[in-house]
């Protein structure tokens, strides 16, 4: 093959740390929100899509793409909360599907208010002028701004596992996560932990949103096919683990991203036979907890 | 005092106000049973386009320079009368979608004459539903297909450049200029391939070197697999093959890892939508070909005239490339039926073959074993400073005049002589 060396694996594996580190970021939100909520919401791309389109938003007001980093996260996660609060709290008694069902509608309903307030053609959204161009990584030139997207996503990593691990609330969560009647038992009100995990989780989704814009264009469908993807992440991970949706997030983008290499054709639907594997060998994923669903 | 009862066999006062009353009523109402003549009916001319779908923006430019057209005809006083009118539908940019579509435009409206669409595969869609049924159907959008038997009928005409010309006109200009080395990134389906194979046969002449053909599925967003190899293999041109949002996320990915700074980037078509979606960044210093621009107002009398039509009826916008088109095909149309003088399908055919006309871009005909316009392709370059209006996108650095050796021959195309 022309032009095969190291060199070029090398940045098709950066390629593929950049594609994966977006899906780490939805994959986490999606992981967090089943495993302590086990709701699979399926409105997740769509509060992907809203904080793209917030911080499209926030650029129109005039602000600028720092400012977005921290508003669009936090406008997200405040109108998560209101979702949880207002709609799926009332189905937590039901069952895995109502919560679903309404997920799968709110999806909907979200996409074609933002049509509705924005268009259905999507805007440019320009890379912030000081992550505009290409640099030298060593073994070849790649832009600034995917870096960026690989820095700002393990900045992200760190602050949540740093929440988690050495924060009292972030040990209720984990137990939480881990039993959540006995955890009633001890007196939480977990009604209130699963409100600010759903904020959190859906205040990562519309930050991934808001690092994609600049990659591809902000549309209002953009959710649907990285939620599709996203899935196989959450599968290979292991459903409500957070480890493992940063594993499995980056073990995809690097797959789609050497297999482009090898067999270009078969890019898309690597990670899917990827998922059929790991699903034959290990069914509850990397770290997953087995026998979640039932 | 007997009353008289009046046996007269005159009509009492009463009995005739009432039935004149009803009648007039009857006859003011909608209702009416008046013997309207077939003759009397507009001229109907069917319009499926994809007004829903990633080419929305482009659709809606069609059909506004479409009703220019049609208003034209009509306020130049028509077919001796007859006023003409267009009937817009929307095809989702999806072929079954198109069949059904014009089907419903052929038999419940009845319409004379059929223009449309975008998309490859929707024009083909569309094509055989009026080529079954007899009606004339001057195609909007690139095609190499509907040119060439099996999909030309005699009454499929051609209004917009093919695959073969743009990349041809556009291979021709850069392929001397800029190198021998291409790289070709290509979305994968027929607009894609045919383009391809278009400047591939254009660079033999100019001995240029393939690198290789990367295709990728249309709807992608993502290219920065791609995008590494390519650069990796130093190519002089880099052969961007893809439309719409495929086309403006290439071109910004393509920018963003640098590509620019060793290899030139050609397009077969640059379409004015997409420049204006993207932004100046995404497409600076990208060459490629289109049909119409604007600014051609300054050579030709007849740009002139319609972009100041355009200007007056839509509030000062200026027409693009394919608003030109949706112009174009109607008009052409509409003239035959003039020069005909009627609207029976043997004789406009007829009088569209042998049109000679100049309505927007300067002079065009119909050739006549494949119905295809030969018509000037202009080579543009994306401006991005000293913009004198919100339209001033690009500049116009070579114009390919008409000319039938740039087109494949009609033997090729299995047409007999």
């Amino acid at each position: 093959m022309a032009g095969l060396n190291l060199d070029l694996i090398g940045l098709q594996l950066f390629a593929g740390l950049a594609l994966g580190a977006i899906y780490v970021l939805f994959a986490i939100g999606l992981s967090l929100i089943f495993g302590m909520l086990t709701v699979v919401n399926f409105a997740h791309g769509a509060f992907y899509m809203v904080g793209a389109y917030v911080g499209l938003y926030v650029l129109m007001l005039g602000g600028n793409f720092w400012i977005c980093l921290v508003a669009v996260p936090l406008a997200v996660g405040l109108f998560g909360m209101l979702v949880e609060r207002l709609l799926i709290r009332r189905l937590y008694r039901r069952g895995i599907d109502y919560p679903l069902l309404l997920t799968f509608g709110l999806s909907y309903v979200m996409v074609e208010l933002v049509r509705i307030a924005f268009g259905k053609i999507g805007y440019p959204f320009d890379t912030p002028e000081l992550l505009q161009g290409a640099v030298n990584i060593g073994v070849g030139y790649f832009p600034l701004y995917r870096l960026f997207v690989i820095g700002a996503t393990a900045a992200v990593l760190l602050c949540l596992w740093l929440f988690l691990e050495r924060t009292r609330f972030g040990l209720i969560i984990r137990a939480g996560a881990r039993d959540s009647q006995i955890v009633r038992v001890l007196g939480v009100d977990i009604s209130r932990i699963w409100l600010i995990v759903f904020g959190i989780g859906t205040a990562i989704a519309g930050f991934a949103g808001l690092l994609a814009a600049p990659l591809q264009g902000v549309i209002p469908e953009m959710g649907s096919t990285i939620l599709a993807e996203a899935f196989v992440v959450t599968v290979v991970g292991g459903m409500g683990s957070i480890g493992g949706a940063v594993l499995a997030g980056l073990l995809v983008g690097i797959v789609i991203s050497l297999s482009s290499l090898f067999v270009p054709e078969m890019a898309k639907v690597s990670i899917f036979a990827l998922m059929a594997i790991v699903l034959i060998v290990r069914p509850q994923g990397f770290f997953g907890r087995a026998g979640l669903m039932s | 005092m007997t009353t008289r009862v009046s046996k007269s066999r005159s009509i009492s006062r009463r009995r005739l106000l009432t039935t004149a009353g009803v009648g007039a009523a009857i006859a003011a109402s909608p209702f009416r049973i008046s013997p309207l003549r077939a003759e009397e009916a507009n001229i109907k001319i069917g319009f499926p386009v994809p007004l829903t779908g990633p080419y929305g923006t482009e659709a809606q430019d069609q059909v506004r320079a479409a009703q220019l057209a049609v208003a034209q005809f009509n306020d130049a006083g028509g077919l001796g009368g007859r006023k003409a009118e267009l009937v817009v539908r929307d095809d989702k940019l999806n072929p079954g979608e198109a069949a059904t579509r014009t089907l419903e435009l052929v038999e419940k409206e009845k319409v004379n004459f059929v223009v449309g669409s975008l998309s490859a595969a929707v024009q083909l869609a569309i094509n055989n539903v009026t080529k079954e049924r007899g009606i004339i159907f001057n195609s909007i959008s690139q095609s190499d297909a509907i040119n060439q038997v099996p999909d030309f009928s005699r009454f499929t005409f051609h209004e917009a450049l093919n695959p073969h010309m743009t990349s041809g006109a556009v291979g021709r200009y850069a392929f001397p200029k800029f190198g021998k080395k291409v790289a070709f990134l290509t979305a994968d389906y027929a607009f894609g391939h045919e383009m391809v194979r278009g400047f591939l046969e254009v660079g033999k002449a100019f001995n240029i070197e393939n690198l290789g053909d990367f295709r990728h599925p249309i709807g992608t967003t993502d290219f920065s697999t791609l995008l590494p190899r390519i650069q990796a293999l130093k190519p002089d041109i880099l052969c961007i093959s893809n439309f719409g949002r495929d086309q403006q996320i290439a071109l910004r990915q393509a920018t963003d890892f640098g590509i620019k700074k060793t290899t030139q980037i050609i397009v077969p078509v640059l379409s004015h939508g997409s420049r204006v979606a993207a932004g100046p960044q995404a497409f600076e210093g990208v060459i490629g070909g289109c049909s119409f621009y604007w600014g051609i107002e300054d050579k030709f009398a007849s740009t002139k005239a319609f972009n100041d039509a355009f200007r007056k009826m839509y509030n000062g916008k200026l027409p693009t490339d394919y608003g030109a088109l949706g112009y174009g095909g109607v008009r052409a149309v509409l003239s035959a039926v003039k020069n005909a003088g009627s609207v029976d399908t043997d004789k406009v055919i007829a009088a569209l073959e042998a049109l000679k006309y100049d309505y927007y871009k300067g002079p065009q005909y119909y050739r006549k074993c494949d119905h295809q316009s030969v018509q000037s392709v202009l080579i543009i370059r994306s401006k991005s400073k000293g913009l004198r209006n919100e339209s001033d996108v690009f500049e116009v650095i070579s114009t390919e005049e008409p000319n039938e050796a740039h087109l494949r021959t009609c033997e090729e195309l299995s047409h007999k002589a």
